[in-house]
């Protein structure tokens, strides 16, 4: 299943990465050179099989930690915005979002 | 006191500290000076000398008024993933230079708690990715041992530090071998948990369904010792085991039952699988690990023959499932509530774009395309979804194993270190690496790296131990017992220069 | 019963096929992933913790007070609550989801199936829900901060020229109950009714404040237009309606948007619109369509959530009386009409206080007539939150109408006394503003008697036809009786001797 330019763009769009040219074409010879050995294991049948989507499923039923609905932080917003690129008046700052 | 302090483990460091042979003072200074002149090798990010006194002090406090933790007053570092409110945290990228947290990691917190000194943050591949630490947005880290060669990665800092015997011990994290092929590669002994042992509250997510915190030390002992503070149940963590902290140095030291003096290892069954002694395993690290594996036999246990058929598989399904993670996870990073933000756009989706393809390098723009396009519309079943199915069957063959013997032995890595700037051009080369690491971290099982000799160049060779899930007690019983009789984890680099003494 | 094999009222030769998406924001105290609080109207990111805000290293813990609230909906609705259920990533970009994912639910839902029942008019009408899931609410963009204000910020904002949006995490990580309904509804009426009667169900099981203003119940509703007997046509989104009004509004321009579209030979394109209140229209967004794959995937941080038969029967066991097995008991215990039955289970707070009335009066007709008159009209004008009018005092008042001490108009004098609070006792206040109806038969006719005497030109006037002229007379006898007499029963005298 090989990769065109078409894909490199699409991805790179959903992933909000800017890829110049040279990086977009070494880029798919990359992704090539991956989905080939990936390949080996689309060939392996699985049906029947459960997905193991955390290893905690294979030791026993895990199940979801259900907290109490208490209020318990106590937010510190100066210190959660210490690394804020641009703040005004606690707010975040972007380009306005056009709807 | 006899040899240079540095040279002492965690639990030789307890013991001095105890004896009132030094101070914590004394022995942080000693390993701030040593990261100073050792500052070629590249191991540390952030070194800040002011917070590490006043904990020292704050430690020598507690001891004097009776405290006497095993960990008071031990110097250590944390790999650069962990958040930490007292340094900047940046998980090797420019992405987050400059970044505080205001919190600090769930283990960073219990291990401060138990008294350690924290010296600051150790280098590490990009986000965790990467087996080199050549990923690092800021600089290399080199080979204790070898200059010219990698440490591995991607706690690589960490292990390179320790090997250098910048301090006796650090924090790591392992997500597909991250702490078992450095550990390898610089001589010293790792240990990645089981999943779920220890909290990744704090811990920049790579793959959050394999990420999992560790220790890099100089024995099992000290890694029995860390963890011990480390580990157990995290409430602010869903996917933390409902288990306390463990004992671990007690379960270390627990004999074997019909144990003896000279086979402290009798009766432990170690399967060793055909699938991790190919063809394309190196035969210096071979040799190395067949003798570390006839010691063992020699130490009482019974080397038993296993198959795990599909070790081979093991990387294209990690190589799925990881990057599937880490395309969501790193999601967060986009300019708008902390990190980097790019001097120049347009408008919103240009501060995305730009932030982002600023702030993040090569290989992990590489694994955000792969996630992407793994989870993408079309693409789920046959490549996410089957990924993880062939997860569960890797996972359902170490069970197979397991019936027949108690740990798993083989290689970490299938070579030695490699040098500095070999592997670059084509990762997927690079991903073939991991071969040996993988099969363990997608089934979330514990793992450990225990220097078993040297290979080619002079340059170390580790075994890996692989155990059933929360078996980490017999990981370290069986590395003990080992390194009792053996003393490759006591090997150190030979001194390059003046700097060393 | 299955709406769309009922016969449904075209729009210009079209039938409107609607189903609607409803986000209600669950009134736990705290959001649904992380410890900060709820509440509404803090400072900007005041109630934003380390988790909302996805700093690194963070991870989600779920909201045990979300999940009884989704199961306490689901037994309501009489859907099937799934024993084991998945939160997913729904993954895409905007500056008010932190994470860069929403974690929501995909392809195993909290609660499955399940139906509405309401009015429209006299008819009933049942919309099947497909499911309905818990999910993370996100933050909030405020608009018009200006580039002065930016300059002055802490932080470089870059070179930047144009206009900023300011983002409010507060929001972010409220749990919400995404309810989805079949697409079983044939008119913009019948989708309000529903919105309704889904806004009175989630109140009245107390999982929702049901603020709209605030944005704790919103609505999008999907609309598309057919030929009858034509498959589907493409349908468009309509997002976050928040009154009744609007939606009603909104999705009937829409209609007309769209056949219009269609008759000029256009064809509908798949869109998300919101409504433009101010105008009364409904717009495409602008964002493209590309962003639509979610790349949906079970969220590696949460294990799966387990709902056992225990609890489930703990909460059917602490489950309210719902409103349409209240209003059946209504009918039954008070002869109440189907109607004003589902009138008086519009809300709890006015089912409680129709029962309190009609035990304590013994007319329930009576009183469910001033509930929905009087009572409603001043309480919707008020804003007040409670009924400042004792049900005993409202019982007695209908007592004195219906026993004849009052007349109608006398009963509105003393009604607004009581809701002024100028006293509770009905009878004292009749006697104090002296509205006693006249009772003595013998003095009502010598009255009417002196008013025909004094009166002949109207008398005359009403023999020959004059309506009027009869009035007149009324009024007369009310004046020569001070206002006490029943107009009815003067109006009933004058007939008779007048013939």
């Amino acid at each position: 299943m090989a990769l065109t330019l078409f894909d490199v763009r699409r991805i790179a769009e959903l992933a909000r990465l800017d890829l110049g040219d040279d990086e977009k074409a070494k880029m798919l010879e990359q992704l090539n050179s991956f989905f080939r050995i990936v390949e080996q294991m689309s060939a392996v049948e699985t049906s029947g099989i459960e997905p193991l989507y955390t290893p905690l499923a294979a030791v026993q039923e895990a199940h979801l930690r259900l907290r109490d609905d208490v209020v318990s932080e106590r937010v510190d917003r100066e210190a959660n915005q210490q690394s804020a690129p641009a703040i005004s008046d606690g707010l975040y700052l972007v380009p306005k979002v056009i709807e | 006191m006899s040899g240079a302090p540095h040279a002492l483990g965690v639990a030789g460091l307890g013991r001095a500290l105890a004896a009132g042979e030094l101070s914590s003072v004394e022995i942080t200074s000693h390993l701030l000076d040593r990261f100073a002149r050792h500052e070629r090798l590249g191991t540390a990010l952030a070194i800040d000398p002011e917070p590490a006194l006043t904990q020292a002090q704050a430690a020598d406090r507690r001891r004097a008024a009776g405290d006497a933790g095993p960990l008071v007053g031990i110097p250590i570092a944390h790999k650069d993933i962990f958040v930490t409110r007292d340094h900047v945290t940046t998980a090797g990228s420019r992405m987050l230079a400059g970044y505080r947290s205001p919190f600090d990691a769930t283990v960073v917190a219990r291990l401060a708690d138990a008294g350690t000194v924290t010296l600051g943050k150790l280098n590490c591949d990009e986000f965790a990715m990467g087996s080199s630490t050549e990923n690092s947005a800021f600089h290399v880290t080199r080979n204790p041992w070898d200059e010219t060669r990698v440490p591995g990665g991607s706690s690589g800092g960490s292990a390179a530090a320790v090997a250098a015997r910048l301090l006796p011990a650090a924090t790591g994290t392992d997500t597909g071998g991250s702490i078992r092929q450095p550990a390898s590669f610089c001589g010293i002994t790792g240990i990645k948990p089981t999943y779920g042992v220890c909290s990744r509250y704090g811990m920049i997510a790579f793959a959050s369904s394999l990420d999992q915190a560790g220790v890099l030390a100089q024995s099992a002992e000290d890694c029995a010792l860390l963890l011990g503070a480390m580990s157990g149940f995290d409430a602010r963590d869903s996917t933390s085991a409902e288990r306390p902290p463990q004992d671990f140095r007690a379960l270390l030291a627990a004999p074997r039952d019909g144990a003896t003096a000279g086979r402290p290892l009798h009766g432990l069954r170690i399967g060793v699988p055909k699938e991790f002694f190919p063809a394309a395993l190196a035969s210096d690290v071979e040799t190395a690990l067949r003798a570390a594996l006839a010691e063992m036999a020699r130490l009482g246990a019974t080397l038993v023959d296993v198959q795990l058929p599909r070790t081979e598989l093991s990387i294209p399904v990690y190589y799925l499932i990881a990057p599937a993670e880490a395309s969501s996870n790193l999601s967060r990073f986009d300019g708008v509530r902390y990190g980097h933000r790019a001097e120049h756009y347009a408008d919103l989706q240009d501060l995305y774009r730009s932030s982002r393809s600023e702030g993040f390098g090569a290989e992990v723009k590489r694994r955000i395309m792969i996630g992407t396009y793994v989870l993408s519309h079309g693409y789920y079943d046959a490549y996410y979804l089957q990924a993880q199915k062939l997860r569960r069957m890797i996972a359902d063959d170490f069970q197979t194993c397991f019936q027949r013997c108690d740990v798993i032995a083989g290689p970490v890595a299938p070579t030695v270190a490699w040098p500095l700037g070999a592997q670059s051009d084509d990762p997927v080369a690079n991903y073939l690496a991991d071969i040996f690491t993988l099969p363990a971290s997608l089934a979330g099982l514990p793992g450990m790296s225990v220097p078993a000799g040297f290979g080619a160049g002079g340059m170390p060779v580790g075994l890996q131990l692989i155990g059933n899930y929360f078996a980490e007690g017999t990981l370290l019983h069986a590395a003990h017992a080992f390194q009792q009789a053996t003393d490759w984890h006591a090997r150190t680099p030979p001194p390059a220069d003046a700097r060393d003494e | 019963m299955n709406n769309a094999t009922r016969p449904a009222g075209l729009v210009r030769g079209y039938e409107v096929v609607i189903g609607i998406e409803t986000h209600a924001q669950l009134s736990t105290r705290s959001k649904i992933f992380s410890g900060a609080s709820t509440a509404f109207g803090a400072a900007p990111n005041t109630q934003a913790s380390a988790v909302d805000l996805a700093l690194p290293g963070t991870l989600p813990v779920a909201n045990r007070g979300a999940v009884e609230r989704a199961i306490r909906f689901g037994l309501a609705v009489g859907a099937q609550v799934a024993p084991v259920s998945i939160f997913a990533r729904k993954n895409y970009f905007y500056p008010d989801l932190p994470k860069g994912y929403q974690i929501s639910q995909y392809e195993t839902p909290v609660v499955q199936g399940g139906a509405v029942e309401f009015f429209v008019g006299d008819t009933p009408h049942r919309v099947q829900l497909t499911r309905a899931h818990l999910e993370e609410d996100a933050g909030k963009s405020m608009h018009g901060v200006s580039r002065d204000e930016a300059e002055r910020s802490d932080g470089a904002p870059g070179d930047f020229h144009g206009a900023w949006s300011g983002i409010d995490l507060n929001r972010a990580g409220t749990p919400l109950l995404e309810i989805v309904t079949e697409p079983d509804m044939r008119s913009s009426a019948e989708a309000v009714e529903y919105a309704r009667a889904l806004h009175t169900l989630v109140v009245w099981l107390g999982i929702c404040d049901g603020n709209m203003q605030e944005g704790s119940f919103r609505c999008d509703a999907n609309v598309s237009v057919r030929r009858p007997g034509a498959p589907l046509g493409t349908r468009r989104e309509i997002k976050n309606l928040n009154s009744f009004r609007f939606m009603q509004q909104a999705i009937d321009y829409e209609v007309q948007w769209q056949i219009d579209l269609i008759e000029d030979g256009g064809s509908v394109q798949q869109a998300t619109v919101l409504f433009d209140a101010e105008h009364g229209e409904t717009r495409a967004m602008r964002s493209k369509e590309d962003a639509h794959d979610y790349r949906y995937f079970p969220d590696p941080d949460l294990p799966p959530l387990a709902i056992g038969a225990d609890w489930i029967a703990r909460v059917r066991a602490e489950m309210p009386e719902l409103p349409r097995e209240r209003a059946a008991r209504f009918q039954s215990e008070y002869s109440l009409s189907l109607y004003d039955a589902s009138m008086m289970t519009q809300s709890k707070a006015i089912a409680v206080y129709f029962e309190a009335v009609a035990r304590a009066g013994k007319e329930p007709k009576l009183a469910a007539n001033w509930i929905m008159g009087e009572v409603s009209r001043r309480m919707n004008a008020s804003g007040l939150a409670e009924i400042p009018l004792a049900p005993a005092a409202l019982a007695a008042l209908i007592v004195r109408i219906s026993d004849r001490t009052i007349s109608n108009a006398a009963a509105r004098q003393v009604f607004d006394a009581l809701w002024a609070g100028e006293g509770s006792d009905v009878d004292a206040l009749i006697d104090a503003k002296g509205l006693r109806q006249m009772r003595d038969a013998g003095a009502l006719e010598q009255i009417v008697d002196d008013v025909i005497a004094a009166n002949a030109r109207s008398v005359e006037e009403f023999r020959a036809g004059k309506e009027k002229a009869f009035n007149a007379l009324v009024g007369q006898a009310m004046k020569a009786s001070r206002g006490k007499a029943d107009p009815t029963e003067v109006g009933a005298l004058l007939r008779e001797k007048l013939g």
